[in-house]
């Protein structure tokens, strides 16, 4: 029985520049700013910078992990506030955490997930609706 | 150069169908890190009511980010790739994405404004079956910097 209330245990995601590439691949998104580190300093950024929809998927890890069922999730949605800085070598941690913020009336569970790299927030708005296992 | 606002309200065309496989799936879930079986596993899909095994929440984006290439490599919109970063993005998920659908994308324009010196499009993403199924939306926010400051 989901609550109010109700804590998702919370997780740190490690990440490297293999994650990226491999991540690249699998997606199809191949812009360099996520595995270029001069492309990226060109353009104005501080160093490569993880997909967003990497560090997305990452943070929902929490929710699928908790409820088990993967199609559970109805609905996903975050904006992106700071890029994930990818330092090479060595790895940026994800941290991830969620609340159950609301049970609706049709049954429909509302999840708050917070993401944060050094302590900063990374995503904002990032809210699950989740149908609770039967 | 500003991008033009009478893109909104563009529709693109259908993108050519796209079948889902279960070694893309398993692909995608390597690539987030993401050992969870119902990804791997059409048993363990199928113990969860699932017909064959189910794609990630996110998984959709394999097919909205080329579909969205249709935008951004518009000769009428002509934006600076290398400056384009993701804002927003969410999925409604009507259903899961399974292994064995056959969908197809058409993507929307919704809106274009300024902000903070960027550029910002949304656009909607519809996921469909072959057989006109909704089975995701996508919302995307794309921004373009501005020039540094």
């Amino acid at each position: 029985m989901i609550k109010v209330g109700d804590e998702l245990p919370a997780q740190d995601f490690p990440v490297t520049r293999a994650d990226l590439v491999r991540y690249a691949g699998a997606s199809g998104d191949f812009n360099p700013i996520h595995w270029n580190e001069r492309f990226a300093k060109s353009v104005g950024l501080p160093d490569v910078i993880a997909h967003g929809m990497f560090t997305m998927a990452t943070a929902i890890r929490v929710v699928t992990d908790w409820i088990g069922d993967p199609g559970a999730v109805v609905e996903y949605g975050v904006r992106f506030t700071r890029p994930v800085v990818v330092p090479y070598p060595g790895e940026a941690v994800i941290t991830v955490s969620g609340t159950v913020r609301d049970v609706r009336a049709d049954g429909l569970a509302e999840v708050d997930l917070t993401a944060t790299v050094d302590g900063q927030t990374v995503l904002a708005k990032a809210k699950a609706v989740v149908r609770p296992p039967i | 150069m500003p991008v033009p606002e009478s893109i909104v309200g563009r529709v693109y065309p259908p993108t050519e169908p796209y079948l889902v496989s279960r070694e893309k799936i398993r692909e995608f879930a390597d690539a987030i890190n993401d050992s969870n079986a119902c990804y791997r596993s059409p048993e363990a899909a199928r113990a969860l009511g699932h017909p064959d095994v189910v794609a990630p929440p996110t998984f959709p984006i394999v097919l909205t980010i080329p579909a969205g290439h249709q935008l951004i490599f518009d000769p009428e919109v002509d934006i600076d790739y290398g400056r384009v970063v993701h804002g927003e993005q969410r999925f409604e998920h009507a259903r899961p994405v399974h292994a064995g659908d056959r969908l197809q994308v058409v993507v929307a324009v919704d809106g274009v404004r300024v902000a903070a010196g960027n550029e910002l499009i949304t656009t909607r993403s519809e996921v469909r079956t072959t057989e006109d199924e909704l089975v995701v939306t996508a919302f995307a926010t794309i921004v373009v910097r501005g020039p540094e400051k």
